[in-house]
């Protein structure tokens, strides 16, 4: 942001950043940052102090990011308590440094979940959600074996539908925000997108009951309502979603049950 | 240096499949016996290590991301071409053919190019089958938007997140092998060697970004899907994480790596505003369907609200120069239009090292005619995105665009089959070289991607598999192996020994400065000749000043960018020395010498050819050789948008 006399507005800041090596217990570090841009992004500030850091020949903080342009979801950090800080529907990296006032203290925190260990500082692991992907998020299709595209027509209400389920970035917000630590609206916001299309029937029960086995044994936590994730969601889905999960939950295991033939069960496999 | 393009014969159209139908095939019974490695787990590398897995072979995928949903293909927003022809608009393979050998300028492989636009309507088929979400038209069926340098609408889409969607798909039938077990994913993984046993690639040695434990890993054949270079530029709208690095090594080992010169300049990227930026972003080049681009007549206006400059003091300057292509103008052409006025005093928006640069892209036409509503359906979420970094609201005020380094034609050189000059090293995506030319268009990289690692890798390594024995690959115990990790470990070693004073971030910036100046949108020789000399220099005061924070056994984001900026320095050198040595202004290498008031003059006698780079040593420049590009169907012709 430029003033009127033409020089950009600044921010002097203290930050308390979580300091952590992989399987040992973590603390908060303070330090002073002075003269932050406020057109610089979130991620950008963590630069400067990290640079900071290095005249000083300390460690800096690792933190995950990609693309800052909030799409690719590798960014993380729970700002002031909040993942993906305090702006409703943006990532970290898109967080920028207007929103905070000249004098505050920042609270830097990596994602908190039983299910994302911390590996340095601000990175966890989130390998989870791509085992619970693993596990039945997809349509089976070998390459080469797709009919022609438009011969399998999708209403525009059904493929806007999906369409919005599928804006999720997998980032960990939604895990992280929620007291339970569950991935519901991770696993319905695939489920939501799969789900509904006519591409994705014939897998519908196998995919939902396997990825919510996977869900489960992975370590997230179950839903309990709060709606935390959807308010810290950076893509805005929605708690439908959950709603969704949970219908087509309990009408696959209706069916499986009503099918079941006494041999033991193959559901989820 | 053997460049043999292995282009088949007979005509164009008849060449990939005379070519399949010779290609040998591998006993299915028999795959699982051969080790494919895959490096990278963008478009390319997901659908290549999916697509190799479900024909049976051994497959080990390797990513620097957290996850292979995250590799920097997710970024691309407006679409994916396709000769569908759905629109009825006069659309045909051959079509999609001569305009992209025509983006081009001329100066990609005929062959390769053609069988891109054959294959292109396989993969929406093979997309729409996964579930990717494209936009429908109200009766169920698939709707198509125009993009830049075409005159039919063949782009697919996904609102603006077309490569989320289509690498989501990708990632999925990754993921359905790795649940599987036929794919072992390594994430956070960075491959930093090649391994050659005899000649041929055998395997890769890779650093556990975690661990910090460094690997080999041995194979039948490696395919390297690590996409471009643009973060030589520093400034770029690539991920933070994108780097040359892997492709490096592999040229250090003897790959060939052509036209290094040939970059993209996005025209509709949101200005830079400080020093402390560490990312430029890009707004979807579809904007400009809607969107028209304008700076004030005079310069006594540039300083004024956009408001206060009345129509018929606004130079739309793209549909002027440009009538029957307006505002879809081509990257290459929109973005040196935009360089020019502003070079003239021209420019709007902030003042950065006493210039103002930027451009308005004005949607209150737009607006006027379709109403806000429909302006925000179509592009809603470009808009938030604006106004999230820059605080303004662009539907009551234009947009300030600046082009902005996007994406790299040049890369590893490969044959028709995707095969580098080392047998068994196969190059798919923005990482080989092939497609291009010297300017992308719109909508092609997302094509380009998917159509290597669907449908031509899994043909091509096939072919080469059958010719390598199964059982025949050395074990990561060999003398070959052990001799790669140790250069690794000295090398790993070596940069956090230094304890210098700089960080690397500094080199990175410093580097960025001198390629955007004298490698960017113009080139000249005495620019270029410098920055060598520069770059040299720079290099030289890395290896002694640099400072490498952090341990070789945990996570160590600053070792990881150290390493690719050590690497990016060496590229750099190589691509000057490449925009120095082209002496003709093609596509998205400008040499200001070699024009026609503005217009690139390209020189087909003496240039058409891809210029390939062999490493020669250390601190030595390499190498330059030819392989001259042969067209036989097409009249190459002055590229006109007028």
């Amino acid at each position: 942001m430029v003033q009127d006399n033409g020089k950009e507005q600044t921010l002097a800041l203290k930050l308390r950043v979580w300091r952590q090596r992989r399987g040992q217990p973590g603390a908060f570090e303070e330090h002073s940052l002075a003269a932050v841009p406020t057109s610089a992004s979130f991620l950008e500030m963590m630069d400067m102090l990290n640079e900071q850091l290095i005249k000083a020949g300390k460690d800096t903080f690792a933190f995950d990011h990609d693309c800052r342009e909030g799409i690719c979801g590798m960014c993380s950090m729970t700002i002031n308590g909040m993942p993906h800080g305090p702006i409703p529907g943006v990532t970290t990296c898109q967080l920028h440094m207007r929103n905070f006032r000249d004098g505050e203290t920042i609270t830097v925190e990596p994602w908190r979940a039983r299910a994302f260990p911390v590996l340095k500082d601000l990175a966890v692991d989130r390998s989870g959600f791509d085992k619970v992907i693993q596990s039945g998020g997809f349509i089976t299709v070998r390459t080469g074996s797709a009919p022609e595209a438009n011969n399998i027509p999708v209403p525009k209400p059904v493929a806007d539908e999906a369409m919005d389920a599928a804006e999720c970035i997998g980032c960990g917000a939604c895990v992280a925000s929620c007291k339970n630590g569950s991935a519901m609206l991770f696993v319905g916001a695939k489920i939501n997108h799969l789900n509904i299309l006519p591409q994705g029937q014939a897998e519908r029960d196998r995919r939902t009951l396997s990825m919510v086995k996977t869900m489960d044994e992975a370590g997230f936590g179950n839903c309990s309502n709060y709606g935390e994730c959807q308010a810290h969601c950076p893509k805005s889905i929605t708690l439908d979603v959950i709603a969704k999960l949970n219908r087509d939950y309990l009408r696959a295991r209706v069916k499986e049950f009503f099918s079941s033939t006494g041999k033991p069960s193959k559901g989820g496999d | 240096m053997n460049l043999d393009s292995k282009i088949p014969a007979g005509p164009l159209a008849d060449k990939w499949n005379n070519h399949k139908a010779k290609l040998r095939l591998v006993n299915p019974a028999n795959r699982r016996k051969y080790h494919v490695i895959v490096v990278g787990s963008g478009l390319a590398g997901s659908a290549a290590a999916a697509s190799f897995a479900e024909m049976g072979y051994e497959v080990s995928c390797f990513c620097y991301q957290d996850s292979p949903r995250r590799a920097h293909s997710i970024a691309a927003q407006g679409g994916i071409n396709a000769a569908k022809n759905y629109q009825n608009d006069g659309d045909s393979v051959r079509r999609l053919f001569q305009d992209t050998i025509k983006g081009g300028d001329y100066r990609a492989r005929e062959a390769n190019v053609y069988r891109l636009a054959q294959v292109s309507t396989s993969i929406i088929d093979q997309c729409v089958a996964q579930g990717v979400p494209f936009a429908r038209e109200y009766g169920g069926l698939l709707a198509n938007r125009s993009f830049g340098g075409a005159q039919v609408s063949r782009t697919f889409y996904a609102r603006g997140q077309t490569g989320q969607q289509l690498l989501i798909g990708a990632y999925s039938a990754l993921s359905r092998q790795i649940g599987l077990g036929t794919v072992k994913m390594y994430t956070r993984h960075e491959m930093l060697d090649l391994v050659l046993v005899d000649g041929k690639a055998k395997g890769i040695v890779t650093r556990d970004l975690v661990t910090g434990a460094v690997e080999s890993w041995s194979s039948d054949v490696v395919v390297v899907c690590t996409g471009g270079y643009g973060n030589v530029f520093y400034l770029s709208t690539n991920a933070q994480g994108c780097n040359v690095t892997a492709t490096f090594r592999a040229h250090r080992r003897g790959a060939g790596f052509a036209n290094p010169c040939y970059t993209q300049i996005h025209p509709t990227c949101i200005p830079v505003h400080g020093e402390d930026q560490s990312k430029l972003t890009l707004m979807s080049e579809s904007l400009r369907n809607d969107g028209r681009v304008w700076v004030p007549k005079n310069k006594a206006d540039c300083a004024k609200p956009a408001s206060e400059v009345p129509e018929e003091a606004r130079d739309y300057f793209l549909e002027r120069k440009y009538p029957s292509y307006g505002n879809l103008a081509p990257r290459d052409i929109a973005s040196r239009a935009a360089k020019e006025v502003c070079d003239e005093g021209r420019g709007v928006g902030q003042v950065v090292d006493g210039k103002r640069l930027g451009v308005y892209l004005d949607f209150s036409a737009a607006i006027k005619r379709l109403g806000e509503a429909e302006v925000r359906a179509r592009y809603g979420n470009l808009f938030d995105m604006y106004e999230n970094i820059t605080g303004e609201n662009a539907y009551k005020q234009p947009m300030r665009i600046f082009p902005a380094v996007h994406y790299t034609m040049g890369g590893l050189w490969v044959d028709y089959n995707l095969q580098s000059n080392i047998p068994g090293l196969f190059v798919g995506g923005e990482a080989n070289f092939s497609d291009h030319g010297a300017n992308r268009l719109g909508a092609s990289a997302l094509m380009q991607g998917l159509a290597d690692g669907y449908f031509v890798l899994p043909y091509t390594v096939t072919d080469y598999l059958a010719g390598e024995k199964s059982g025949s690959r050395p074990s990561n115990d060999a003398p070959e192996f052990k001799a790669v990790v140790k250069d690794v470990n000295d090398r790993v070693a070596k940069l956090l020994s230094i304890n210098g004073t700089k960080s690397p971030r500094y080199y990175h910036k410093a580097l960025g400065k001198i390629t955007w100046e004298k490698c960017g949108m113009a080139r000249d020789k005495a620019g270029l000749e410098g920055a060598i000399r520069d770059l040299q220099a720079l290099r030289k005061d890395f290896w002694e000043n640099v400072k490498v924070v952090g341990s070789g056994d945990a996570l160590a984001p600053e070792l990881e960018r150290a390493g690719r900026v050590a690497d990016f320095l060496d590229f750099g050198i190589m691509m000057c020395l490449d925009a120095l040595t082209r002496e003709e202004s093609c596509g998205g290498h400008f040499r200001t010498e070699f024009q026609d008031a503005g217009e690139a003059k390209r020189d087909d006698a003496q240039y058409a050819h891809a210029a390939v780079w062999q490493w020669t040593g250390e601190n030595q420049l390499p190498a330059r050789h030819v392989e001259p590009l042969v067209y036989e169907e097409t009249q190459l012709s002055t590229r006109s948008y007028k």
